[in-house]
């Protein structure tokens, strides 16, 4: 099974990096994008029998590692 | 006294670290590697400045999970001095072991400068031989040093006097100016400011001696 973890920046935490996108988005004469917000996706395979197994384990270690539940909230996809 | 310094893949200021706990200490610290599984008994733990992992995942996140954490957590608890500088604090906050986090600077920037910041409070291990408010000058050097935590916690840090020091002036995008905090039970310390950097007016600010004379005004 393949599965997906997207990582987001909380909604209060500021963005610096998606603000310099959403600038040089605004540059490039794109006035009409707004709120941009730069997160992560990480992917990995992963050997177990069903997809709630593989979902358990993915929200363990999204909560462990994968992102810092202080900043940023996480959504898994398995397929 | 006993002083321990941990070690990361990574990691670059220990020298600069042994050395100022040399000199003002006058102990030679044991280096610990991160592959140990257990940190040898110490009355103070330094986890120094660096890039440990190259700042993967987030600054400190890897380092944080290493095999050295689950003693270092275990010594926390006991009452060990622990002290965190730059990446060492982030790998302290990633460990749970302190409030918050540290996110990129505001302005995309790494900043490498002296900065003039505030004591909060001298009546603990870290800051006894400061005078209260006293305004120092140490430097920085970071990318992630963007103190923040939400707004609950940051009231219940604010009310505990958990704010070890300040910017004087805004910085680098930290809530409140905050610049270091220590844990709820003060024998936590973690500052992005490098106080090893400042032990020698030669290069620039002797101001970082007075974190090391504390402790041993302490430990003596």
């Amino acid at each position: 099974m393949k599965a997906i973890v997207y990582i987001r920046l909380k909604n209060e935490v500021l963005d610096p990096q998606g603000l310099a996108i959403e600038n040089s988005l605004i540059n490039l004469g794109h006035k009409n994008i707004t709120n941009v917000r730069q997160g992560k996706l990480i992917e990995m395979d992963i050997d177990v029998l069903s997809e709630a197994d593989a979902k358990k384990i993915i929200d363990n270690i999204s909560k462990n590692l994968l992102a810092n539940t202080v900043i940023e909230d996480f959504s898994i996809e398995i397929k | 006294m006993i002083v321990s310094i941990l070690l990361f893949p990574g990691t670059n200021c220990d020298i600069d670290t042994s050395n100022a706990v040399k000199k003002v200490l006058g102990v030679k610290p044991i280096i610990v590697s991160c592959k140990e599984d257990i940190i040898p008994s110490s009355d103070l733990i330094i986890l120094p400045g660096g890039f440990s992992y190259g700042d993967y995942l987030r600054s400190g996140a890897i380092a944080a999970r290493e095999p050295i954490m689950a003693d270092l957590i275990k010594k926390a608890q006991e009452g060990t001095f622990i002290m965190g500088i730059c990446n060492g604090f982030q790998i302290l906050t990633e460990a749970n072991l302190l409030p918050g986090t540290l996110l990129t600077n505001s302005s995309l920037r790494f900043i490498s400068k002296l900065v003039s910041l505030e004591i909060q409070r001298n009546d603990n291990f870290f800051c006894n031989a400061f005078v209260k408010r006293e305004k120092i000058n140490i430097p920085i050097a970071h990318h992630d040093g963007n103190y923040f935590v939400d707004k609950t916690l940051l009231n219940q840090i604010e009310e505990n006097n958990q704010v070890a020091l300040r910017y004087s002036e805004p910085t680098n995008g930290s809530l409140n100016n905050i610049a270091g905090v220590y844990n709820d039970k003060f024998n936590i310390l973690g500052l992005m400011p490098h106080p090893e950097r400042a032990i020698d007016s030669d290069t620039g600010s002797d101001n970082g001696i007075k974190f090391f004379q504390s402790m041993l005004k302490h430990l003596n």
